[in-house]
């Protein structure tokens, strides 16, 4: 693994944690499902650098697309009943 | 407070296994055994460049197979348990769906230009998946995703429900029905030499991958699909 590569994979592991750190704390359900949403799409970004494509293209069609959707569709289902 | 102490603890403890594992680890510098088996003899027998295809369809297909029916259970049961909520939401409200306000012209345009190319990559993905990285899986969510953007698009849209369940059942019958094949025509269950392996590299070679995955392929998609459709309809009667 080279230095830029190396450096690169640093610096997105880090902006995963900011994220996750966001999608645990906002009291805001849409901004912590996007959040969650943004891990999995970095996550797919570092698989790629992992050299895992596959892996990397299932993490962003399922993990970083279907997912968050699938989690805004229930979401819409369940608001109104409780305000958490 | 004890709570509080309790929570730290145990991410203490978790830290400490955690950071015993990183300070331990070694990179290998050599595969091991049966990678070595994989990379050596993996393209010769499968006939397929793409070794983790390989790998998922002919050396680990039963638990592919096992995936798959992961899948579909999943998906049957969310089938299952929104079907109950949205009878009880049509005899609550009857006809008081209201009618949703039109998609912006962003996301309309959007859709019309982007739909076809989704669809396509989908495609591309499962049929090269015995050659570039990709496959069934990760083309039936490509594919999945493509019927995302039509249901934000136009959340009144139907889709036939029987045909999306008629296209998983046939789909998943092909997939069990070529690996039985493979027991009585070539050396076992899931076994991709009941066709021709051809020349390494082509699109039509491989044996029976390209087929098999195409399959997965509808099938993952169709699942996905069904739980999509299911949540967006459900959505609808409720509001």
């Amino acid at each position: 693994m080279t230095n830029l590569t190396l450096a690169m994979s640093l610096l997105l592991a880090l902006a995963m944690v900011a994220a996750a750190i966001v999608a645990v704390q906002r009291k805001s359900l849409p901004v912590a499902i996007l959040a969650a949403g943004l891990v999995s799409l970095l996550a797919s970004v570092q698989f790629l650098l992992l050299a895992a494509p596959d892996v990397a293209m299932t993490e962003a069609a399922i993990g970083s697309g279907l997912t968050t959707f699938l989690f805004f569709f229930v979401l819409a289902r369940v608001r109104g009943g409780q305000d958490d | 407070m004890i709570k509080r102490a309790s929570v730290l603890l145990l991410l203490l403890g978790l830290g400490a296994v955690f950071a015993s594992l990183l300070l331990d680890y070694v990179p290998s510098t050599e595969l091991s055994l049966t990678a070595t088996y994989y990379a050596e003899r993996g393209a010769q027998e499968t006939g397929a460049t793409n070794l983790i295809t390989a790998i998922l369809v002919t050396y680990r297909g039963l638990d592919t197979l096992g995936e798959v029916t992961v899948l579909f259970l999943a998906a049957a049961i969310v089938g299952l348990v929104l079907s109950r909520g949205r009878q009880a939401g049509e005899t609550g409200d009857a006809g008081g769906a209201t009618a949703a306000p039109p998609a912006g012209e962003l996301l309309s345009t959007g859709k019309d230009l982007l739909v076809p190319l989704i669809l396509l990559l989908g495609v591309y993905v499962i049929a090269n998946g015995h050659l570039t990285p990709g496959g069934g899986f990760q083309g039936g969510a490509i594919l999945a995703s493509a019927i995302l953007l039509i249901l934000l698009t136009d959340p009144m849209r139907r889709f036939s429900h029987r045909l999306i369940a008629a296209l998983e059942s046939v789909s998943g019958l092909v997939f069990v029905g070529m690996g039985v094949l493979g027991i009585f025509l070539a050396g076992g269950f899931l076994d991709n030499r009941i066709l021709p392996l051809g020349t390494l590299g082509e699109l039509f070679s491989a044996g029976a991958i390209p087929v098999i995955y195409a399959f997965v392929g509808l099938k993952v998609g169709a699942e996905f699909s069904s739980m999509l459709v299911n949540l967006s309809e459900t959505r609808e009667s409720r509001s």
